[in-house]
């Protein structure tokens, strides 16, 4: 107990922001259920009074985001996976790497307290002054998560990317690395170099509220529009710290599991993943279509964010081209990995309507949008983390899990996320808005309101497979003797012992140039 | 690379842009109709290019099963030439669909931000949780003019345009059927405008997050025969 609580060892930490991040989605989802239970009838179903409602909204989309994705893709994935995909023996500051998790678990502890104080945070995630700044609820509550969740991931991206600077094999070369490798740093330097600035935003918004200063109040000079700004400066490339480890792990599983070498990999890397990163930085107006900016600036971020198809549909080639002549394994993984790209297109064709801002002042903050955002992040995004754990819980417990419990879980999940959240693009083009609590003036969108609500409980119950799943292979699981239960070409399932100790390798591994992650097809074929 | 190819490319890369602004403010026409027939562009446009990789993504999966314990795939390391292709070719053709949805869309940004000259003007000013509109046109001094609260009566066959504010949060001034909306804010005036051809009554909400009874936040846009609408806030006016 004593060693895993004290631990410095990246994998442990790994487990530890899985685990963190699990519990955040357990009560965030919680929170989605019981919104989608008061959508599904009109008039008062659950509460009478809407600012409970509006306190389950905010957390929900908080933890969601802070809670649950950026830890369990930038905390979980990147702490477990990439020092081994590296050859590294852990992470370059081990001992901060423990501290960027015990901040993580401060920042959940901290955010779970919204439930116990009298006035819990109704900001939303996003938090807009002079809401935040009038209203009775505990908007410190909502900025101190905020940093601290920040402050978490700065230590944690730092800590990244030096570990893949200095601490990788000997011989290891940037074109050698792992997808993942790549999107995590594309990740984590955008997390470096944007979460300072979502930092700014919501200290100058605690200011304001309490120690009464006025940057945003217009009434003594200062300017709502400022706070947007800064919030979207960092939030937009948020998403893509969401969005490239995502598809990262996506094209690792699709690759072990078509056991075939990944398609045109330096498009991948330098178009898809390089492009996203240097893009996602210059589009963050489009969450402001409707905020008054100078129409010069929509026309701007107009191409800007429509040039964004363009790395994002390389990668999407990339994922499906890489099973071109390979030899596909239909795993639970693997089908977790395959409704990555089917939810993400049409997360990310849905989201071509939104990009142009003239068509968004239409549906700008409506359903059409939160559905767009959840098949990318909420769907394709949970899809490919929910598929991670599976890949590599032979690695971490040393079992198997069932697979026939795995795949049910899957195919709940998926039939759920496409009832709950296809529904909701027809009313949002009919004018739904966001973050209602109820919608009598549109009585008309009651059926497709309660189909929605009919989803969420199948993804419930899909959800809950999958936890029980997870918990019976580490419980009572089958267990693993091959330490490559995938036959992956990949350093953290050839190289390593089944459950990899301290050190991850019996023998460091020394790269020669020939050698590459995705070496099949018999070229260096090992005996299996 | 040289100068003469840079300057070239640069030329090029312009060449949408300038087509686009030479396309946009000709045209005049009602833009919730546009807006109509934009969408349905783009909707066989994303549908397509949906259904293309559809069956694309399908057949590999149907085509690439597995067919014993052992198999390997035998996907080969590109050519450099193949490389580039592979990037530039779909990199380009995405480029060329952005582009002329970029374009269109100008077309309608300038539809919308542009308002004729013949509008019908009205202030909107958004509070925590109703709209006011005040009728800048009919006053009987400066500051004594027609105000009505969530219900904006306009003379139809007009273009209106809201000049719109907000006293206390963030608010959004959304009217579904007409396709437009835009945020009401503190200390900032925005517009927009629209084009109620006949009489009729529209929904109006609130379309940015303003706290406890932000979906309550419900007015109506009340399309009037010019002539009824006339006499309307010539009674009013003296009323005042
Ligand atoms: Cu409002």
């Amino acid at each position: 107990m004593k060693e895993w609580i004290l631990t410095t060892d990246h994998k442990r930490i790994g487990v530890f922001y899985l685990i963190g991040s699990i519990a955040a989605f357990c009560v965030a989802g919680l929170m989605a259920l019981l919104i989608r239970t008061e959508l599904g009838a009109i008039g008062p179903t659950l509460t009478e009074d809407p600012n409970v409602y509006n306190v389950w909204l905010y957390f929900h989309g908080a933890a969601m985001i802070l809670g649950f994705q950026i830890p369990a893709l930038t905390g979980f994935l990147a702490n477990w996976a990439v020092p081994i995909m590296l050859g590294a023996p852990d992470m370059a500051f081990p001992r901060v790497n423990a501290l960027s998790v015990w901040l993580y678990w401060m920042g959940i502890l901290l955010a779970l307290a919204t439930f116990v104080i009298p006035d819990s945070p109704d900001v939303m995630w996003t938090g807009y002054p002079p809401y935040s700044v009038i209203t009775e609820g505990n908007t410190a509550l909502y900025s101190l998560t905020v940093l601290i969740m920040g402050f978490s991931s700065i230590v944690g991206g730092i800590n990244i990317m030096c570990t893949v600077i200095y601490c990788r094999a000997k011989g290891m070369q940037y074109n050698q690395f792992n997808i993942m490798v790549w999107t995590t740093m594309g990740a984590n330097l955008l997390q470096l170099v944007f979460v300072p600035v979502l930092g700014s935003a919501v200290m100058l918004l605690l200011f304001d509220k309490y120690l009464g200063t006025n940057f945003f109040n217009p009434a003594s000079g200062g300017d709502v529009l400022i706070y947007e700004n800064l919030f979207w400066f960092y939030s937009h490339p948020a998403v893509y710290v969401i969005l490239l480890p995502f598809l990262g792990i996506a094209y690792e599983i699709i690759a072990t599991f078509a056991r075939n070498r990944i398609f045109n990999y330096n498009m991948v890397v330098y178009g898809g993943v390089c492009g996203t990163t240097l893009l996602s930085t210059d589009v963050w107006a489009h969450h402001a279509y409707a905020a008054g900016l100078p129409d010069y600036v929509r026309m701007f971020m107009t191409i800007t964010t429509l040039l964004i198809s363009v790395p994002v549909g390389l990668l999407m080639i990339g994922m499906v081209a890489t099973m071109w002549n390979g030899a596909i394994r239909f795993t639970t993984p693997m089908l977790f990995a395959l409704s990555v790209i089917f939810l993400f297109l049409i997360g990310g064709l849905t989201g071509i309507p939104n990009a142009m801002a003239s068509v968004d002042h239409a549906i700008h903050d409506g359903y059409f949008i939160m559905a767009h955002f959840h098949y990318v992040m909420a769907m394709a995004g949970t899809a490919a983390i929910f598929g991670s754990v599976y890949y590599y819980l032979p690695k971490m417990t040393g079992k198997m899990y069932n697979e026939a419990m795995g795949k049910a879980g899957f195919w709940l999940l998926f039939i759920g996320f496409n009832v709950t959240f296809y529904p909701l693009f027809e009313i949002g083009i009919e004018g739904m808005a966001r973050r209602y609590y109820d919608y009598s003036q549109f009585p008309q969108f009651e059926s497709a309101q309660h189909l929605a609500t009919m989803g969420s409980y199948v993804i419930a119950v899909g959800f809950l497979i999958t936890l029980v799943t997870w918990i019976h292979c580490w419980v009572a699981g089958e267990k693993c003797t091959d330490p490559n239960p995938w036959k992956s070409q990949s350093i953290e399932f050839t190289n390593t012992e089944v459950i990899p100790g301290p050190g991850n390798f019996p023998v460091q591994p020394v790269i020669s140039p020939d050698w590459s992650p995705y070496n099949y097809g018999g070229t260096t074929k090992q005996d299996d | 690379m040289n100068k003469k190819l840079w300057s070239l490319m640069a030329v090029v890369g312009s060449l949408p842009f300038l087509a686009a602004t030479a396309i946009a403010g000709e045209l005049q026409q009602d833009p919730a109709e546009h807006w109509d027939e934009f969408w349905h562009e783009i909707m066989i446009d994303i549908i397509s290019i949906g259904v293309v990789f559809m069956i694309c993504f399908i057949y590999v999966l149907i085509r690439n099963i597995a067919q014993s314990p052992d198999q390997e795939g035998t996907g080969t390391k590109l050519t450099p030439l193949q490389s580039i292709g592979w990037t530039l070719i779909p990199a380009f053709c995405f480029m060329a669909d952005d582009f002329y949805l970029a374009a269109q869309s100008w077309q309608l940004f300038n539809l919308q931000r542009n308002v004729p000259a013949n509008h019908y003007e009205v202030k909107v000013t958004a509070s925590m949780w109703n709209f006011n509109y005040t009728y800048p046109n009919a006053c009987k001094e400066a500051d004594n003019c027609v105000e009505v609260m969530n219900e904006l009566r306009v003379p139809a066959g007009k273009p209106i345009l809201l000049r719109m504010t907000s006293s206390d949060v963030i608010h959004n001034h959304s009217i579904p059927d007409f396709r437009i909306l835009e945020d009401s804010m503190p200390g900032r005036v925005t517009y927009l405008w629209f084009y109620p051809k006949t009489p009729g009554e529209h929904l109006v909400t609130c379309k940015e997050y303003c706290g406890t009874m932000h979906s309550k936040m419900i007015s109506k846009v009340i399309a009037m025969p010019e002539s009824e609408f006339d006499k309307w806030i010539e009674t009013e006016k003296n009323d005042l």
